[in-house]
């Protein structure tokens, strides 16, 4: 019964993140048109019933903007994500499949970008890239991949020389027998749970590059944008306007470690029977 | 049918230990060799070598007079590691592990004393003994000609041990499966093979 109760407690987390995402995705892409109307009959209003979370010094309402701009962070995480992610995998399996030169050429690049900080390399290419949207999303994909690419690389390399590998040779198995039945299983636990951790470090830089203005032009509400423009009015005695758009961001990113972690709780021998 | 071991040399690394030095041997399919040796001198390298994991640096592996490299597909020789939890892959239940081998008959996977109820499980829900007649079960297949045994029941306890070699001696005489058996338990050897080599 105990046994049961862990594994309900998993799916509850990864349900209950799943959810979370998903209504801050829907009603932030709901919210578009209120989080731009501007209303000087409501300004600085601190947190009440109707607004939530206040409004700000032109009338805006804040509920509205902080889903708004998490919507967009989201989706600029999955996608940066997910691009990232693609790029690991195929450069992960072929340093380690393709032979000597390629793997050197790889882990040098893999070291190469780790050796620079993050935030740098992607203050960098968002500049180069003449900033707003494109130029975040190719910068986050581009700095983030390394780590996941390093992952598989290893892990394919350590699987060629495991001894059940082997064996399967011996048994007659092909090289896609063998990398079907024998490597994916272990490869794609990795990689999705790397893609899903790799979400709250693309949300979070994403933020913190726009919050240092080399990223989203300050149209877009992004969570970053709001930040930004909340410091401002914070020594004025406005607390709203950053404590909860800064709470949701860490509770949006939370909820990513939680999805994570639950996934890799699931798809691992060691807990499956629980 | 015979497998022979000719003139065959092997080292793991260029200017490092000559592991063999132009061995040879002969082992035909109705026999039971047994391999003695101390550790360090090479008798997991020969069964490698002689079930085809690693290719003599000299010399050749023939089996019936053809080299062994030019079987493809299912290697008549079937070699039993001595680690059995590093043999299967930790993420396939043991239903799938069996499936690996060539048409494992039933009959063999219930000599050996495997239950129903292990093959729903994970490689990391059985112990050490039962993995090893997973593993037994697998090299069993209906091609195989020739079965190393690498030190595979020094981790067991006595009762198991005895239940698998009783298996197996039946097994490999019925088939005419030629059986290389490598142990440092020289009364084992004498009591289950036709004949004891020492390597040296």
């Amino acid at each position: 019964m105990k046994m049961g109760n862990r594994r309900i407690r998993v799916l509850a987390g990864l349900g209950f993140s799943l959810t979370f995402l998903a209504v801050v995705c829907i009603w932030g892409s709901l919210s578009t048109e209120t989080a731009r109307v501007t209303d000087f009959s409501r300004v600085n209003i601190p947190p009440c019933l109707r607004y939530p979370f206040g409004t700000d010094w032109l009338g805006r309402d804040m509920l509205a903007r902080t889903l708004k701009g998490l919507s967009m962070s989201i989706w600029i995480g999955i996608l940066s994500a997910a691009v990232s992610a693609a790029v690991a995998l195929v450069l992960g399996i072929t340093s380690a499949t393709m032979g000597k030169a390629a793997d050197s050429v790889i882990s040098f690049l893999i070291d190469l970008i780790m050796g620079v900080p993050h935030i740098l390399l992607l203050i960098l290419i968002s500049v180069a890239l003449g900033k707003g949207l494109r130029g975040v999303i190719i910068g986050v994909s581009l700095t983030h991949w390394p780590s996941l690419a390093r992952l598989i690389r290893a892990e394919v390399i350590q699987l060629r020389e495991s001894p059940y590998i082997q064996i399967a040779r011996r048994l007659g198995k092909g090289r896609w027998y063998i990398a079907g039945k024998h490597m994916l299983p272990h490869l794609i636990p990795q990689f999705i749970v790397g893609l899903v951790l790799l979400f709250p470090h693309a949300i979070l830089h994403e933020s913190s590059v726009t919050f240092l203005g080399f990223g989203l032009s300050t149209e877009q509400p992004a969570i970053g944008i709001v930040l930004s423009e909340a410091m401002k009015y914070l020594v004025t005695g406005k607390w709203w306007l950053a404590l909860f758009p800064g709470l949701l961001l860490v509770f949006t990113v939370v909820m990513f470690y939680v999805m994570g972690e639950s996934l890799r709780k699931l798809l691992d021998p060691n807990s499956v029977h629980q | 049918m015979t497998l022979e071991i000719k003139n065959v040399s092997y080292q793991y690394e260029e200017k490092g230990r000559q592991i063999l030095d132009h061995f040879s041997l002969s082992i035909d399919s109705r026999e039971r060799v047994g391999l003695e040796a101390p550790s360090g001198f090479g008798k997991t390298t020969l069964c490698k070598l002689l079930s085809g994991y690693l290719e003599p640096d000299e010399g050749e592996i023939l089996l019936d007079g053809r080299p062994l490299s030019s079987y493809k597909g299912y290697c008549p020789v079937q070699m039993i590691w001595q680690q059995p939890e590093f043999a299967v892959n930790p993420r396939l239940r043991m239903k799938e592990v069996i499936l690996e081998g060539d048409q494992v008959e039933e009959r063999i996977v219930r000599e050996l004393g495997i239950e129903d109820d292990w093959m729903r499980r994970f490689p990391g829900e059985l112990s050490g003994g039962e993995l090893q007649r997973f593993s037994i079960a697998r090299a069993l297949g209906k091609r195989t000609c020739f079965l190393l045994a690498d030190e595979i029941s020094t981790m067991l306890d006595l009762i198991t041990q005895s239940q698998i070699w009783d298996f197996l001696l039946r097994e490999t005489e019925q088939r005419e499966i030629g059986l290389v058996a490598v142990s440092h338990d020289r009364e084992l050897l004498d009591r289950i093979c036709t004949r004891v080599v020492r390597l040296s």
